[in-house]
């Protein structure tokens, strides 16, 4: 449904399966009925040992961010590369280049928590990223933002988009998807019941 | 290769600073082990050492035959023919007192008493070395013996250190199987420290499921954790015993000192501490492992 180099935005109402539906991306949940094809390959179907190498191909923006608080900025985003076991210095580089496309430079040796909101939800951006992810998806990413820190980090994603990752965000902010969205898949009660335009993709 | 390398790396310094960074409780956490490893370790120490001391006294059943002083040498011959007919000798040698004297004066703690003796009081001697394994003939034949003339008296050696033996036998198992008890005391302690750690740091774990870590990345650094402090108490038994053999070192000197003896306990071989330390980290490692395959699959990214 979403084809490569879409902005999807995944919309509907609270409880409509939003979250949900991305969560089956990375296997973070199971199908009960159907599949999930991600680059030809359902991932549904998986192995457990091969979730992880799936996972370093997507850059996941949380709703609740899980940052981990008790390490630096540079810490949380140069953590993807050490799983990938990238060499020190080339994660180094990646992580500083991260944090510099969110507009984060110079924050390095921050905690998390003296970040403000829209800040801590580019910090997150940059943990996604860091790993050069061809699709990334976003489960409300600014619903915790005001207007402003909102419309940064959409804006980050489009960058992002325009350099050709496939962006998925579920959302509900209605002006956010007529912005930014090249593609809508409306949801309610865990049936997709619109998708704009219906072009099938995967 | 090297991607394995640099988690190896990683996962091991990770866990060092982890472990530096709270010292107390780690030197603490050690210690603890350390004093249940320094139990069966300080029995082993000591098994060890009471067996050394018994190997200088001979373990074969012995019987010492001790003739009148004004014995004659047909006395003697009688005695010579009756062990030879005997069951149950394996060997014996005739000692007559001028020798016996002889080897009192070079014997530490008696030359002074035999240099200050007029005549020689010493009886001619035998000493039978008897076939082990059968104390009925051992009993029998010293019966005999006692009643060929002349024989003053018969003594059956070397039974106390049969009781010895036994005993260290005892104190043998007795300490293998407080080490196996305390063994698993050790990974019970592992596996406890390991839970609280992964507990800790659940929120890690979780996210680093979510960005790609597999199950072996996640789980590489409790094993490491489990395996340095399993090795931490082994260091810290080893220096508790050899603390503790050191102060009373100085004691046993002065009491084998008393019995002319230059007896000291030893510590055992490096190779064998080297072995109750890679014992004391593949412990350390077990209860890592209980734990992580415990309670590792419990944490899930939500």
């Amino acid at each position: 449904m979403v084809g490569a180099g879409d902005f999807a935005c995944v919309t509907g109402h609270s409880g409509a399966g939003k979250t949900t539906a991305l969560k089956l991306v990375p296997v973070i949940e199971r199908p009960t009925s159907g599949s999930v094809v991600v680059n030809g390959q359902n991932v549904g179907a998986l192995r457990r040992g091969a979730i992880p190498f799936l996972r370093r191909n997507l850059g996941l923006v949380f709703q609740d961010q899980k940052l981990l608080h008790d390490r630096s900025v540079f810490e949380n985003v140069v953590l993807p590369l050490v799983v990938c076991g990238s060499a020190p210095a080339e994660a180094a580089r990646r992580a500083r280049a991260a944090l510099d496309k969110v507009g984060l430079a110079g924050r390095e040796k921050s905690m998390p928590i003296a970040l403000s909101g829209g800040e801590q939800q580019r910090l997150c951006i940059a943990r996604a990223v860091a790993n050069r992810p061809s699709i990334m998806l976003a489960d409300e990413p600014t619903s915790n933002l005001d207007p402003d820190a909102a419309a940064e980090v959409m804006a980050i994603f489009k960058a992002f988009h325009q350099v050709g990752v496939t962006i998925v965000v579920a959302t509900h902010d209605a002006a956010l998807v007529e912005r930014f969205a090249t593609r809508v898949i409306h949801l309610s009660h865990g049936r997709v019941i619109d998708a704009r335009p219906e072009t099938a993709g995967a | 290769m090297r991607a394995w390398l640099r988690h190896h790396a990683h996962s091991l310094g990770a866990t060092v600073r982890r472990l530096a960074r709270t010292p107390f409780a780690s030197v603490l956490n050690a210690l603890a082990i350390g004093v249940t490893l320094a139990l069966p370790l300080g029995a082993w120490v000591l098994v060890v050492n009471l067996e050394r001391l018994g190997g200088h006294l001979g373990a074969d059943p012995q019987l010492s035959v001790f003739l009148e002083t004004d014995a004659t040498r047909a006395d003697s011959a009688r005695v010579e023919a009756a062990l030879k007919g005997a069951h149950g000798v394996r060997s014996f040698r005739f000692v007559p007192k001028d020798e016996a004297l002889a080897e009192m004066k070079r014997t530490q703690g008696l030359a002074e008493i035999a240099a200050s003796l007029g005549s020689n009081p010493l009886p001619d001697a035998f000493i039978v070395a008897l076939i082990p394994g059968d104390a009925v003939a051992a009993e029998r034949l010293a019966a005999e013996l006692r009643a060929v003339p002349k024989v003053a008296h018969v003594q059956l050696d070397a039974v106390w250190v049969k009781r010895l033996e036994a005993m260290l036998r005892l104190g043998g198992v007795g300490a293998g199987l407080l080490a196996g008890l305390l063994a698993l005391g050790l990974v019970a302690v592992t596996f406890n420290t390991v839970r609280l750690q992964i507990l800790t740091q659940r929120d890690e774990i979780e996210v680093s499921k979510l960005i790609g870590a597999t199950d072996t990345y996640v789980r590489r650094p409790f094993f490491y954790q489990g395996t340095l402090v399993g090795l931490a108490g082994g260091l810290a038994a080893v220096a508790l015993v050899a603390g503790t053999v050191g102060v009373v070192n100085g004691e046993v000197g002065r009491l084998a000192a008393t019995y002319g003896s230059d007896f000291r306990l030893q510590l055992p071989e490096v190779s064998d501490l080297a072995a109750v330390l890679a014992l004391s980290a593949v412990l350390g490692w077990c209860g890592a492992w209980l734990s992580v395959s415990k309670h590792l699959s419990e944490i899930q990214p939500r």
